[in-house]
This record gives C-alpha cells, structure tokens and sequence, in this order.
C-alpha cells in the first residue's frame, strides 16, 4: 500500500481521532472566554486531517475529504464573517449589534471575576466560528493537496 | 519568579536545545522531522510557562502538528 504506516499507528489514529476534532471544535466555541479562538481551533481540526492523511495515505481517504468540499467552506467562512462586519454598519464597520440583546450569545457580561459565561461575546462568538471555519477549510485544502502531490511522486517512481 | 519555575525553565530549554541538534544529527529522515516536532512542542510549553497559552495553542497546532505533517508529505517524495 502506497503511503500508508504501519499497524500500531492506525490503530492509535482511530483512537484519538475523534477527541482531537472535539477539542478543536470546543477550542472554536470557547474563543471569546479562554485562550484560542477561530483561528487555533481550526489549526488543531487541521490537524487531525492531517494525522489521517499521514496514517492512512491519500487513497483511502480521499473519499471523506474532497477538496472541493473544503473549498466550499473556507468560502462561506469568509463571507459569513464579513456578512457579520457589515451587518453592524447601522453604528459602525464591526459594530456588536448581537451583545446585549438577548438572544443567542446575546447575555449581558456579569462585571468582576467569574468563571466565565459561553451565552455572551455577540458578533465576537459568531465571528469565531466563522474563522474557525475558514481555517480548517483552508489548511485541511494545503495539507490534502500536498499529500496528494507527494503520493503522485512516489507512484511515479515506482514504475 | 520562584527557583522551581527558573529550573524548570533552564530544563525545558536545555531539552530544546538537546533535540534540535538531535534534529540535525539524526541520519534517518523520520526520527530528525520528528525531533524538530518535539523541539516546536517543547517551545509550546515554554509559552504556556512565560502565560501566553493563546501563542502556545497556536504553536503546539501550528508549529509541531501541521509542519511536521507537511515534512512527512516531503519525506514520502523522496528516495531512500
């Protein structure tokens, strides 16, 4: 089998697999009350499509991540955060019209030290799974095509 | 800053140094690319000491997990 690795290692990949996208994803929801945001959150999903590629090489997985797909996504997580910025201009570019109004992440901040309340941040939540989006559309894109590209090298050495 | 934090600190440092030259020591491809990544996840920990766990989020992400993925993509184009 081209490009795959041995049988220790896929067999810890499908054991840890699903608990790296859940922290990423929670890393992504989390980012307007605990260190990370969009951006971390969507390296560390990214990164998890990179341990499947590097485990189980590209023809095996190339059925569960198709790169048209992901380029889908990093799209819409682009225009969804800039729908967001707009969406505010009744005050300003990048106003929070969501805090404060009661609704999703809508919940007024309680002032002083607490642990931290997930329903506030307004735009600053949405924005961070907007991001969160992009990312790990666009590195799961970088890292797919280049395992792809390197695979093509290493059949076209084996002939 | 209290002596077991310093010496923690000299350790962890010590540590990076000691696997980046592994790095570039090492004869096989793998067990360098994989040094280097203990290099990167090493220096995550060093952010998270000096209380900047958002730039070690995106090291330990960035730095060992991304990189050493896309050294292993280049490994694999390569001949023994």
């Amino acid at each position: 089998m081209i490009g795959g690795m041995s049988r220790i290692v896929r067999t810890m990949t499908t054991l840890i697999f699903g608990f790296i996208l859940v922290y990423g994803f929670y890393v992504i929801a989390h980012g307007h009350i605990s260190p990370g945001g969009g951006f971390q959150g969507g390296a560390i999903v990214a990164s998890a499509f990179a341990l499947l590629l590097v485990t189980y090489g590209t023809d095996q997985i190339q059925s569960y991540l198709s790169k048209d797909l992901l380029s889908i996504l990093e799209s819409t997580g682009l225009v969804l955060f800039i729908t967001f910025a707009f969406l505010g201009l009744g005050a300003t570019f990048f106003y929070n019209f969501v805090s404060n109004s009661g609704g999703l992440f809508g919940s007024p901040t309680t002032i002083g030290v607490n642990p931290g309340d997930l329903n506030t941040g307004g735009t600053i939540a949405l924005m961070n799974m907007a991001v969160g989006l992009e990312v790990l559309a666009a590195l799961g894109v970088i890292v797919l095509t280049m395992s792809v590209a390197a695979e093509t090298i290493q059949k076209k050495e084996k002939q | 800053m209290s002596p077991l934090i310093s010496i923690t600190h000299i350790v962890i440092l010590v540590i990076m140094i000691t696997a980046a030259f592994l790095a570039v020591v090492l004869r096989d491809l793998l067990s360098s690319v994989i040094a280097l990544a203990a290099a990167s996840l090493l220096l995550a920990l060093e952010y998270y000491l000096l209380h900047a766990p958002d730039v070690a989020i995106a090291e330990a992400g960035i730095g060992a997990a991304l990189t050493m993925a896309i050294y292993i993509f280049a490994i694999r184009a390569t001949k023994k």
